[in-house]
């Protein structure tokens, strides 16, 4: 049987390096940082694994209707496809920098790319 | 609505209702102090039921499995059978073995315990005096030098704890205390990490006793402590500070100075402590940083470590709640 997309990019390790990287770069982004202002550092690093573990085509729970509900507060705050892509962005800059494999970026960003009408509630 | 049962009552909670909070309208004492899920003073015990994972987070792992919970921080989704823990089971009994003014706020307080108290520089006690009232406080002592336990009492305006301890409390008397508590401590096994401890005022406490922690440990990477203060009187343990840095190369200590005098004092920095820290480490990737004082610096130095490149497990804080300046149940 072939590995797994989040096999080949390296499970929750893949995850652990790349969390704090892909958050930090959210955190410096003048165009999205104000959507992630919680005041819960920790609180937030753990739904960025949740998030990052679901690109990643890893074991997750969310349906399209749990990403509506838990985005649909930001898309009333005015989020819109410019912050998903500004996001996506920095996720695929984050896999770069990590040196993931190309076919297993594209494979992530597909991922990614499916989830965008759930995330802007359309 | 999930309901609690406790004390032969059942109460159904209100929508986004706390357990501490349902408590209190049904005309129970329960004691707290931060309600935010910090100090633990308001910790019970389950009996049946299944708690929220958030109402065990600041919990040891052995408090986890017997159950214990905070329950200013719990709100259930299903009905929970509840007690208050023994009292015994929680608090130990000291006894105050010193009341010393280290500055014209901060005083020192030592205790001694009955039976010795397993802990790590850093951790938090629990104090209760006879009335009920509870206060967290960081330990400034080490095990390994300090017979007894070290505490820096910062005396807030209106501060009924910390007025108490500073102008009233003698040698001699007794207090009940609780813990250790919380993580902010010194982790061994990794000698040459380097080290950057951040504090203001009273929050020199818990980095006093990590650095000692850290030096006898025979710690080897660099270790860069800024202790902040508004006023050059407002510091204190320069001196003690001063010697270490003189007995140990790898430790240097920086006096920081917010107010007037900030750049007017010899030795001292001008600037906030956090501000001017960070100013100096600009890449703190593979350090590990300890923040201590109150919430709004340990917040926002937190993310500015974090995106200097700490990772954030290595952000280790003590949030001082400014838990006397709250606003008082039903008073
Ligand atoms: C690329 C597609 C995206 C996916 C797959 C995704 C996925 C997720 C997941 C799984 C969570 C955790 C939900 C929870 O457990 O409560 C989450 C939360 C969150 N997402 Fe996204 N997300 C995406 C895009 C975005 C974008 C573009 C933004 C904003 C610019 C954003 C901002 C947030 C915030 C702020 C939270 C936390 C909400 C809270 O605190 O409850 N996300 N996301
Ligand atoms: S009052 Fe619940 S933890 Fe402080």
């Amino acid at each position: 049987m072939s590995e797994s997309l989040f096999q080949r990019i390296g499970g929750t390790v893949a995850v652990d390096a790349a969390v704090d990287l892909f958050y930090r770069k959210v955190l410096m982004d003048p165009h999205v940082m104000h959507f992630f202002d919680s005041t819960d550092m920790d609180d937030q690093r753990a739904k960025q694994k949740s998030f990052l573990t679901m690109a990643f085509g890893g074991p997750h729970e969310y349906t399209g209707q749990d990403l509506r509900a838990a985005h649909a507060p930001l898309v009333a705050d005015g989020l819109n496809d410019s912050h998903f892509d500004r996001v996506a962005g920095h996720l695929q800059a984050t896999l770069e920098e990590l040196e993931v494999d190309e076919n297993c970026i594209a494979e992530v960003m597909a991922i990614a790319g499916g989830t965008r009408d759930d995330v802007l509630n359309r | 609505m999930a309901a609690i049962s406790f004390a032969g009552e059942r109460h159904a909670l209100a929508a986004g209702e706390t357990v501490l909070e349902c408590l209190e309208r049904t005309d129970h004492e329960i004691p707290f102090s931060c309600r935010n899920g910090t100090c633990l003073t308001c910790m019970m015990r389950l009996r049946t039921g299944t708690l929220p994972e958030a109402s065990q987070a600041g919990l040891r792992e052995g408090q986890k499995q017997q159950g214990y919970f905070l329950p200013c921080v719990c709100r259930p989704n299903v009905d929970l059978e509840i007690e208050a823990p023994a009292d015994a089971e929680l608090f130990g009994r000291a006894m105050v073995s010193e009341v010393t003014q280290l500055t014209l706020s901060v005083c020192r307080l030592r205790l001694r315990t009955a039976t010795p108290l397993f802990y790590h520089a850093g951790q938090f006690i629990n104090l209760r005096r006879g009335d009920g009232l509870v206060r967290s406080y960081s330990l400034a002592s080490v095990p390994r030098f300090d017979d007894a336990l070290e505490l820096h009492v910062k005396r807030l305006a209106g501060g009924r704890m910390s007025n108490w301890i500073c102008h009233e409390l003698a040698v001699g008397e007794p207090l009940d205390i609780q813990g250790p508590n919380g993580d902010c401590y010194y982790i061994g096994g990794e000698p040459d990490r380097p080290l950057l401890l951040i504090g203001n005022g009273s929050g020199l406490a818990p980095l006093y006793g990590i650095l000692r922690d850290a030096l006898a440990d025979g710690h080897k990477g660099p270790i860069h402590l800024y202790h902040g203060s508004r006023t050059a009187m407002g510091l204190y343990y320069g001196d003690e500070l001063q010697a270490l840095a003189k007995a140990n190369k790898n430790f240097q200590y920086v006096a920081c100075l917010s107010g007037d005098e900030g750049g007017a004092v010899p030795g001292a920095r001008a600037g906030r402590a956090e501000t001017v820290a960070l100013a100096e480490h600009r890449d703190l990737s593979g350090w590990r940083v300890y923040l201590c004082g109150y919430p709004p610096m340990v917040q926002t130095a937190k993310k500015l470590a974090f995106l200097a490149g700490a990772a954030l497990q290595d952000i280790l804080t003590d949030a001082f709640e400014l838990r006397d300046l709250r606003r008082l149940r039903r008073d």
